[in-house]
């Protein structure tokens, strides 16, 4: 007998459940409140600020250049992600359509990589960058980005699970490799595209390590350095600190909003063993 | 020009697409790598950040023999234990009521899953003030309604690590909670109702087919938990720069000290290669015990 929805038991837990995800937001419900709050109203346990202020807000783009931190983690989240994209496409359709030597060898040399911790990288990155002059560059911060092992991963597993006679009539008829992928094998691949764009984003935009080491002018700063800075700068003032951060925050609260589906299967993804 | 014969077309074509990928690899993983392994085998000489020498495994020797490493390593191990169960068991419990018939699933996984979308950096913030050490701090304020005492969290080397804990713990169970969501939608109910037909309680259902049918989720969950708890560093740097004095240093924030403070590079990577040592056994180990479970 299929459960019910309305029976007297699951109603309780369904409003257990909500105040478990009510208490679960509280702490980013407490910092929008906080930043909208005057300092003296700071120390109150008051909800819904009483004045309502931008102060905050204003001190915070006073105090660092916060819009142009925002810009610069949306171009480097923005372009790092479309090329993890873009040559993750490339290799991943190798891994699942052409059949050349040492194909299956150098998949497995690609999976090892994903063993190999960030920081035992970090230091001879650090060093390498810095050699080549790319310290506060663009080019230094999303470098170390462009290619993700997981994207190539993912998307040869849905490359997989697609019919070959579909592509491989394409290609008798004497359409390239390159236009059978593009035209006929990605477009197909919406939804996985849509999952992955999301996470490697998000994986790019919440970055902290690399950028914080990729940069010293702050000018050159990701939101995410540039806003831990500003916590250490300016300790017991809450109410710059919490706009700061919420301002951080802004871009991917409205992605995920916007398509909480899609976030959700492409975190989904990276925890399902291919 | 001669033409390809298929064969030979075939192996150009798959070189030229796998190409960028590879040279990235080359540069951005394989050679930084074996650099690193390279740097901790010498020692430093002067102020640049190149000046070294070849010193073999002395850099080893020193961080086997320096109580500062163990330590980090100690917090380090304290901090993964402690998340990686709670992250689990919680993430686990939550998906297990929300894969029931109620009402409001949506809206409470996406509740659930706020924290994981947002930075480390922004959660650190968030918690700080909500540790504040004043009686107006969020959760000090909370339990003085239970007539508790405000603690200074996050500078009380008794509590500093707890209140790290936590906060990752809170961080990280949308996370588990979704994945094990996909798994359970995978665990067909013919099983669910023999179990009705033969009298089974729900935690009976639980321990004896939902648990074992998860086992693999929860290898997963656990591998990668563990392998990423090992790597904290964000929260420690935005929370607590690793004191006081020394009671949240972990080995992460241990290498970025020793590396871009102290600028000893040659020890830092060796500190780096002893813990990818130390998570790489613990792989195997794991690997093993899961294969043999499989069997």
């Amino acid at each position: 007998m299929p459960d019910s929805k309305y029976r007297p038991g699951n109603i309780i837990l369904a409003a257990l459940m909500l105040l478990f995800g009510v208490v679960m937001v509280i702490p980013v419900l407490w910092m929008i409140a906080t930043s909208f709050k005057t300092p003296a109203q700071t120390w109150l346990p008051n909800w819904i600020p009483n004045p309502f202020t931008l102060e905050n807000y204003r001190l915070v783009m006073e105090r660092i250049p916060v819009v142009r931190m925002l810009l610069n983690s949306i171009l480097v989240s923005t372009v790092a992600t479309l090329a993890q994209l873009l040559i993750g496409t490339l290799a991943a359709y190798a891994f699942a359509r052409i059949r050349f030597v040492g194909r299956n060898v150098l998949f497995m040399l690609f999976l090892g990589t994903m063993m190999i911790p960030t920081y035992v990288l970090i230091i001879p990155l650090y060093l390498i960058v810095d050699r080549i002059g790319l310290i506060n560059t663009y080019a230094g911060l999303i470098m170390p980005k462009l290619v993700s092992v997981f994207a190539i991963f993912m998307l040869r597993q849905f490359f997989l699970t697609m019919p070959r006679e579909l592509d491989e009539s394409a290609f008798i008829d004497g359409a390239g490799r390159l236009r059978v992928l593009f035209q006929i094998i990605v477009p197909l691949s919406k939804p996985a595209y849509g999952a992955l764009f999301i996470f490697s984003f998000m994986n790019v935009w919440n970055d902290f390590m690399w950028p914080l080491l990729a940069t010293s002018d702050e000018w050159m700063r990701t939101i995410q350095v540039g806003i831990a800075y500003f916590k250490d700068s300016n300790t017991r003032e809450y109410g710059p600190t919490m706009a700061a951060s919420f301002m951080a925050s802004i871009p991917i609260l409205a992605v995920f909003l916007a398509a909480n589906k899609t976030f959700v299967q492409g975190i989904t993804m990276s925890g399902i063993k291919g | 020009m001669k033409r390809l014969t298929i064969r030979q077309r075939e192996n150009l074509d798959g070189y030229l697409f796998v190409a960028p990928a590879v040279l990235f690899f080359a540069v951005f993983m394989v050679y930084p790598f074996l650099y690193s392994f390279y740097l901790s085998l010498h020692r430093k000489t002067g102020a640049r950040l190149t000046d070294i020498t070849f010193a073999g495994l002395e850099q080893y020797g020193k961080a086997l023999a320096d109580p500062q490493f163990f330590s980090s390593l100690k917090n380090t191990a304290v901090y993964t234990l402690s998340v990686v169960f709670f992250q689990i068991a919680i993430g686990l419990l939550v998906a297990v009521l929300l894969n029931r018939a109620i009402m409001g699933k949506t809206l409470i996984r996406a509740l659930v899953f706020t924290p994981v979308v947002l930075s480390t950096i922004v959660c650190g913030i968030i918690w700080t003030w909500l540790y504040s050490p004043d009686s107006s701090g969020l959760i000090n304020r909370a339990l003085s309604v239970f007539g508790i005492q405000p603690v200074a969290w996050l500078r009380d080397p008794k509590w500093a690590m707890f209140a790290i804990v936590v906060m990752s713990i809170w961080k990280w169970i949308g996370y588990h909670m979704v994945i094990y969501l996909a798994a359970l939608q995978g665990i067909s109910t013919d099983y669910f109702e023999a179990a009705s037909l033969e009298g089974a309680n729900g935690l009976q259902k639980f321990a004896y087919i939902t648990f074992p049918l998860l086992s693999p989720t929860t290898w997963l969950l656990l591998i990668t938990s563990i392998i990423n708890s090992f790597q904290i560093f964000d929260q420690i740097f935005v929370m607590t720069k690793g004191g006081p004095i020394g009671a949240t240093n972990v080995i992460v924030y241990f290498i970025y000290n020793t590396a871009f403070v102290s600028f000893d590079l040659p020890y830092a990577s060796a500190i780096a290669w002893l813990l990818f040592g130390v998570i790489f056994l613990l792989t195997m180990v794991q690997m093993r015990i899961q294969n043999r479970q499989e069997l």
